[in-house]
């Protein structure tokens, strides 16, 4: 039978059926399960470690953490897309609406798929986003019964098959040193009239945390994660977010421990927490499937205040592995995870979560201010 | 915790009523739980009878009264609580706390108030307060700058912002209001304005912004959480209640998300709120400007609708904070794990539509706006959008099969339609589309975001494609599939393909049905877990879904699965008194070893709380939704005799599909539902009623009606102009009423019945087994007939009627238990006229009287009903209501003030939202408590009457000459002014508004304050009665004058409060009767 839309052009069936051009794709596991779903993104292959976010807003945030690098990610909630992308536009050499300047995941994974956007500050689709980042995008799958599967059986790899595009091999990205590949290059400096030095070790930096520090007076200085920055002169040091297994980042921890025998305020964030507990003695383990989402309650340790989080990490540090000088600051209400530690008499802490938010709630904001009044003290 | 309290007070919210329904109910009965699960001695004061939460389960000492400062300190003196919950009972209970609060009683008992403190609720519910508060964290509410002069109108709007709305203080009706966008607009407006008011007031314009709600809890230790963000498909200017919402909110970004949401925290932190709390936000559709709208410190509607759609028990943890819990303290109900100190993630989308019932009431208007009109509400949940939109419109059960597929609409002027929100605007959407309009034309018109309106094209777009199918076999199954991942209803696909070829709608639904299981295309079940699977969830709180490929729970088709159909959505006719039917049939199914499975999709209730049940299918009851369950469950049968009328009427369709439908018959059921055949059915059993027949002509009725003689009643069938039945007293109104309710017709028969005037009304409830009588309850109407039994007074057990009525009542209803082999409850209404009975309606399911008179009698109809059901044998209880030594009294709930223009007289159609019951004494306190309770007050000062016919100026003279002898000053209008005279009763004859140059007028004496109770009694429907009496009535009702419009309700209450004081009444908890 031949169909014709308002336009009466006759086209592909699927694609007229949905009304949008569309392939079939396939998403593979590596324990054989496969789920069926429609293209959005790019018209390519793709593998990495399949992992999901429990979040309901923030995929242009999500999508560009760069913590997310070889992963692909699956969204629990089931409609994206829904207000666009906003504009990719730079200042002070940084994104002003995005956490980095490129898409980390190999894909995205949703439910529903909304090709009409709308917000005032969307410049494009997610799907042109996509598409122009040469990254998968697939919906139509159903991503409960996936997530419920990666509860069960841990995170696993994956592969995606669009239509037409070709095959690929599994890839294991927790096998590579993702921190090396998600850091900058050379040091980076932003806020440079501020009159606090603070070092920024990149592990796969989000930009919020650029920002958080610079609006609170520090002039930042963004060092690659293996630099020796115990070679530069600054008053604080500030342990970034980033992908992956942390011992693939031993040459962090030991330019942390170098620090750790001075007074300066040290502060660390995800990554940056686990590679200052690593610094302090302390062991890290895999979580079966981890934490990422933007509803993850802490409580800090010996007191009655707690904290909505966003987190998004697959590892976890073993307080109880910690050298006696160190304690543990927060803990997950949900799990008993370990959320942040601290010394006991210098100035230097960490948390699991994420402070700087973007995306998730920012009730945890103060953590900046509690590293900054350390330095200005 | 730090203290442990002993005994607490709780105020429920009474009668439902528009803006107060059935979510209180819901929070209440949660609140008892949680004090339960303390050990905590639980009074609860709530005079709606009907509800779930005064039940003997739920609370420990039960006061049927009304929630009013003087019954609850005097509750309050004799049980001595330690503390009081006020957020839990709506606007109703928080009104009367403050009171109390103020006037030091809570004081002087040493009653601590649990929760949000009574100041922090002032410095919320007072709106300059509110402002001045917010002030202080430089928070944006809503302002407006009241100016003299031109000048200053100019200063005022560069500093609210342009666009401006200018209003004309002290102008009526709008007069010199408008919009500008520019100075040059604003002084052209004002200039104008300022000619005829005095003063002007500037307000930033925000329409078309954004609503967005949040729901927020904090705990005694300053913690606070988000627990839901909901977002309105309608802009900015329809009230909440009033709009189709969503959660979580689809258009905003993460950086909007949280921005709205860190304010939130910072309000309720700085208000000081501790429990639970809703705020309302204006938010700019091109920025992120906002305004604070509300804070709604306690309970709300919104609040009950995050509840059940994020699984978060609100209310339940609300409770517990006020006893001084942490949120660190309390765990995830539903993961039983994780804390419950954490923001729900959902996988999942939820669609909140309101139920309106605008059609039942004469001369309301159609527009909806800043003030609440529906009467419930309905939720879906899903996993698109289109598929929640179109869900829900088929719940709200106002004959739509989704968003489109639809009777077309009569829309003359389309853009009209789309510009000024009505309770049918979607449909007017659909009808755009189909004419061609654009998606930007229509946000044009509309201001709905056009994210929403995209997803209603796509809806359109495969409407399309279907319809370009030739037969059902014939539709693809990606289209298919794509059709029910959209919400399309086997119906809808159906009337797409066949359009106007389809004999039977029954028979194209299962064709569509087959075509699809051939193909493989079934829902699947999910599950609500409140972690977006996260966490493995410990309850059944599931829907269904066309969006994924694999169900969530395993079945054991064991055959132990009962499974029951709820009520749906709150509609005048059919409320809470089915949803505490449904809930006690739950706990029977349970308790006889089980398992219990409920479906309903009222976010209102008790039945939609996950814990009431083994399995809760928060879906659909459409026939076919209910089959997609049965065929999961495999159940042992189905209950669908608890639920009211929606369940009964799909009883003939599932038996059809071998449904194995507990209790009476699907034919039986049919055989009373069917007109024909149960007056058959009367005749051979020599059982009387009342003459009728159904007629297709003019002429026909014309004869019926020379047969049988004025007045007639008359029922057309179902018709689009809205007009329900009449009675028609002679030829004028006879065609006058035919000609409102359109044309008769051989497919429009129209039914016309004789109708006895000055007849009792009697209810027969009861529960039969195998066609025997078990258990009964004889209730008589205060009013004569006429008045339809859900707005007449009723009491329990009967005061008045003769020994010989009832023994005919029970002989009749024995005959008609056995003819129809009755299994299960039923409820039979009857008119006696001296000892002569008719049979009026019958209905093989439980009424809405089950509850009053359950708890009157105390012997619980519905678990014995669900016994019978179950097939276990059951003894008589050897307990009669002739062992009563007390009264209970049903009186009805009205929701005029609310629906602006609406004629606040009673007749043949349903007009109450609610209902309460008090039990007393004697029938005079009985009457007392429960007139006061919805709303009446004994009056202090005048009484205006105008008192109908001869024999109701008759009937009410009694009562004219008690209110004399009290020292009442009585107002009477001509007619019975004269007849007051004659009889020697003092009145002042007050004038109508049709005789404008006489004083006093009627209306005036209203205004002026000097009558506070209006007995306006209508003598017939012609028009001038009815412009006269209309305008008195209307006036009653806005001015909040207490209004009787029948004589013999009238005289009752009069009777009651000239014999009675409240002071005499004792205060007696329901285990005390």
């Amino acid at each position: 039978m031949v169909f014709s839309t308002k336009g009466s052009q006759q086209i592909n069936f699927i694609q007229f059926v949905h009304m949008r051009e569309t392939r079939k794709a396939v998403l593979i596991l590596e324990d054989g399960t496969q789920f069926e779903g429609f293209s959005f993104g790019a018209t390519k292959p793709c593998a990495g470690e399949v992992v999901f976010n429990t979040a309901m807003t923030a995929y242009p945030e999500s999508l560009t953490d760069p913590s997310y690098l070889g992963q692909i990610l699956v969204s629990t909630y089931p409609i994206i897309g829904n207000y666009g992308v906003p504009p990719r536009t730079m200042r002070d050499g940084m994104n002003d609406f995005l956490e980095s300047d490129k898409i980390h995941p190999q894909a995205i994974i949703c439910q529903d798929y909304s090709w009409d956007y709308s917000h005032w500050n969307a410049a494009s689709s997610l799907a042109e986003w996509l598409v122009e980042e040469n990254v998968v995008g697939v919906y139509g799958i159903d991503t409960r019964a996936l997530t419920k599967l990666l509860r069960e059986k841990g995170s696993m790899l994956g592969k995606i098959i669009v239509e037409g595009s070709g095959e690929i091999e599994f890839y294991d990205p927790n096998a590579e040193n993702l921190v090396a590949q998600a850091s900058c290059d050379e040091v980076i400096e932003y806020g440079k009239g501020n009159a606090k030095r603070v070092v920024l070790v990149d592990c796969g930096v989000k930009n919020n945390i650029i920002r958080c520090l610079v609006n609170r007076g520090a002039h930042v200085i963004r060092v690659p994660w293996d630099y020796d920055f115990t070679t530069i002169d600054y008053d604080g040091l500030f342990i970034a977010n980033g992908p992956g297994n942390p011992d693939f980042a031993e040459a962090t921890v030991e330019n942390i421990k170098k620090a750790l025998e001075g007074d300066k305020p040290i502060c660390g964030i995800c990554m940056g927490n686990q590679l200052l507990s690593k610094a302090a003695g302390a062991r890290v383990y895999k979580l079966k499937y981890g934490h990422r989402s933007h509803n993850q309650p802490v409580m800090e340790v010996g007191t009655t205040r707690c904290f909505i989080t966003s987190q998004n990490h697959g590892f976890a540090v073993d307080t109880t592995t910690l050298s006696p000088e160190w304690e543990p600051l927060f803990i997950n209400m949900n799990d008993g995870t370990n959320e942040g530690i601290r010394h006991k008499t210098k100035p230097f802490f960490s948390t699991q979560f994420h402070p700087e938010a973007c995306g998730g709630p920012t009730d945890t904001e103060f953590v900046f201010d509690k590293f900054m009044d350390s330095i200005n003290k | 915790m730090t203290k442990k309290y002993n005994k607490v007070l709780i105020l429920g919210s009474g009668a439902l009523k528009i803006g107060e329904a059935g979510e209180f109910d819901y929070s209440g009965s949660q609140a008892l739980k949680a004090l339960k699960e303390e050990g905590i001695t639980t009074v609860l004061i709530n005079p709606n009878i009907a509800t779930v939460q005064t039940s003997e389960e739920f609370a420990d000492k039960i006061y049927f009264l009304p929630v009013t400062p003087q019954y609850v300190e005097r509750v309050i003196d004799k049980e001595r609580p330690d503390g009081i919950l006020l957020s839990f009972g709506g606007q109703t209970a928080l009104n009367c706390g403050v009171e109390l609060y103020q006037s030091g009683v809570l004081e002087k008992y040493n009653v601590e108030v649990l929760g949000t403190q009574v100041d922090v609720i002032m410095n919320t519910e007072d709106r300059e307060l509110f402002n001045n508060k917010l002030d202080e964290i430089n928070v944006k509410t809503i302002k407006s700058e009241a100016v003299e002069s031109l000048d200053a109108a100019v200063v005022a709007a560069e500093k609210v912002g342009y666009p401006v709305i200018v209003r004309a203080a002290y102008a009526l009706g709008g007069l010199g209001s408008g919009f500008c966008d520019n100075e040059q607009e604003l002084r052209a407006l004002v200039e104008k304005a300022l000619s005829f008011a005095p003063q002007v007031l500037v307000e930033k314009s925000l329409k078309g912004w954004k609503e967005i709600e949040y729901e927020v809890v904090r705990d005694k230790y300053n913690n606070c959480i988000t627990v839901c963000n909901m977002e309105n498909f309608d802009p900015l200017g329809i009230h909440t209640g009033e709009s189709i919402v969503v959660a979580p909110s689809q258009t905003l970004s993460n950086d909007d998300y949280h921005y709205l949401r860190e304010l939130a925290i910072k309000i309720i932190r700085h208000l000081g709120i501790v429990g639970e709390c809703n705020i309302q936000y204006a938010f700019d559709p091109k920025s992120m400007d906002y305004r604070v709208i509300e804070v709604n410190a306690r309970l709300s509607r919104s609040s009950a609708l995050a509840s059940k759609a994020t699984g978060y028990p609100l209310a339940f943890v609300a409770a517990k904070l006020g006893l001084g819990y942490g949120l660190f303290d309390l765990k995830n109900s539903v993961t039983k794990v994780t804390s419950a100190f954490f923001e729900p993630a959902l996988d999942y989308i939820v669609c909140k539509i309101p139920r309106w019932d605008l059609g039942k009431f004469h001369g309301v208007k159609r527009e909806i706006g800043s003030s609440m009109k529906s009467v419930g509400e309905v939720m879906s949940i899903g996993r698109t959008f289109e598929e929640v939109i179109q869900k829900g419109l088929r719940m709200i059960g106002q004959g739509k099969h989704g968003f489109i597929e639809n009777q077309p609409l009569r829309i003359d002027d389309l853009d009209k339609a789309l510009r000024e929100p009505t309770d049918r605007r979607i449909f007017a959407i659909e009808t755009a589309f189909r004419r061609g309009y654009s998606v930007d034309q229509i946000h044009e018109l509309t201001k709905i975001d056009k994210w929403f309106l995209h997803k209603l094209e796509n809806l359109y777009n495969t409407a399309v494609a279907l319809e370009q199918c030739e037969s059902i076999n014939e539709i693809p199954s990606e289209l298919l599939l794509l059709a029910k991942q959209q919400g399309f209803s086997d119906f809808q696909i159906a009337k797409a393909v066949l359009k106007t070829d389809m004999d039977s709608g029954d028979d194209a639904n299962l064709d569509v049905r087959r075509r699809r299981k051939e193909l493989g295309i079934t829902p699947v079940v999910k599950q609500i877990d409140t972690l977006g699977a996260e966490y493995p969830a410990m309850t059944n709180y599931l829907y269904m879904t066309y969006n994924g490929s694999s169900h969530d729970i395993s079945y054991e088709n064991d055959k132990r699965s009962i499974v029951v159909l709820g009520s749906g959505a709150y509609r005048i006719g059919s409320s809470v008194e089915f949803d505490w039917c449904s809930v006690n049939a739950l706990l029977t199914v349970k308790k006889e070893g089980y398992r219990s499975v409920m479906i309903n999709y009222n976010p209102e209730t008790v039945s939609t709380d996950y814990d009431m049940c083994d399995r809760l299918y928060f879906d659909e009851l459409t026939f076919e939704r209910v089959m997609d369950i049965l065929d999961l469950e495999q159940p042992h049968g189905t209950i669908l005799s608890t639920g009211g009328q929606i369940p009964n009427n799909l009883a003939m369709r599932l038996d059809a599909q071998g449904v194995n439908i507990l209790g009476t018959s699907a034919r039986s059921i049919d055989n009373a539902e069917d007109r024909h055949k149960f007056s058959a059915m009367l005749d051979e059993l020599g059982i009387d009623q009342p003459a009728w027949r159904e007629l297709t002509s003019l002429d026909d009725i014309h004869d019926f009606v020379a047969e049988v003689g004025y007045p007639v009643l008359v029922r057309p069938s179902y018709v689009l102009s809205g007009a329900a039945m009449n009675i028609c007293s002679n030829d004028e109104e006879l065609e006058r009423f035919l000609q409102l309710a359109a044309n008769v017709s051989k497919t429009h028969p129209v039914v016309v019945s004789s109708f006895i005037q000055n007849a009792k009304e009697i209810e027969w409830d009861c529960v039969a087994q195998n066609g025997e009588i078990k258990l009964y309850a004889i209730s008589e109407h205060i009013e004569f007939a006429g008045v339809h039994s859900g707005d007449a007074t009723i009491q329990f057990p009967p005061q008045k009627l003769y020994v010989e009525t009832i023994r005919r009542i029970k002989k009749i209803s024995s005959k008609i238990a056995k003819a129809l082999n009755i299994s299960g409850p039923f409820n039979i209404q009857y008119l006696a006229k001296n000892n002569d009975i008719k049979v009026i309606e019958c209905n093989l399911r439980a009424s809405r009287s089950f509850p009053f008179v359950s708890k009157v009698l105390k012997i619980n109809f519905i678990d014995l009903a669900t016994k019978v059901m179950l097939g276990i044998p059951v003894e008589k209880p050897s307990k009669s209501a002739f062992d009563l030594d007390y009264v209970g009294i049903k009186a009805s709930q009205f929701s005029f003030s609310r629906l602006q223009g609406a004629d606040p007289v009673l007749g043949v159609d349903m007009s109450s939202t609610g209902e309460v019951g008090c039990i007393g004494d004697s029938s005079s306190e009985a009457l007392l408590k429960s007139m006061l309770s919805v709303g009446q007050r004994v009056p202090q000062k005048g009484i205006l009457l105008s008192t109908g016919t001869a024999k109701m100026k008759a009937d009410m003279l009694d009562s004219a000459i008690k209110l004399h002898k009290k020292g009442y000053q009585l107002y009477a209008t001509g007619g019975t002014h004269q007849y007051l005279n004659d009889n020697g009763v003092p009145a002042i004859r007050a004038y109508w508004p049709s005789e404008p140059d006489r004083t006093p007028q009627c209306v005036d004496l209203l205004h002026d304050h000097l009558v506070d109770l209006v007995v306006n009694i209508p003598k017939n429907l012609t028009s001038t009665e009815l412009t006269n009496g209309y305008k008195i009535r209307r006036a009653a009702v806005d001015l909040n004058v207490p209004l009787i419009t029948n004589a013999r309700l009238a005289a009752a209450f009069i009777d009651a409060f000239c014999d009675l004081t409240i002071d005499d009444m004792e205060i007696k908890s329901w285990d005390e009767y």
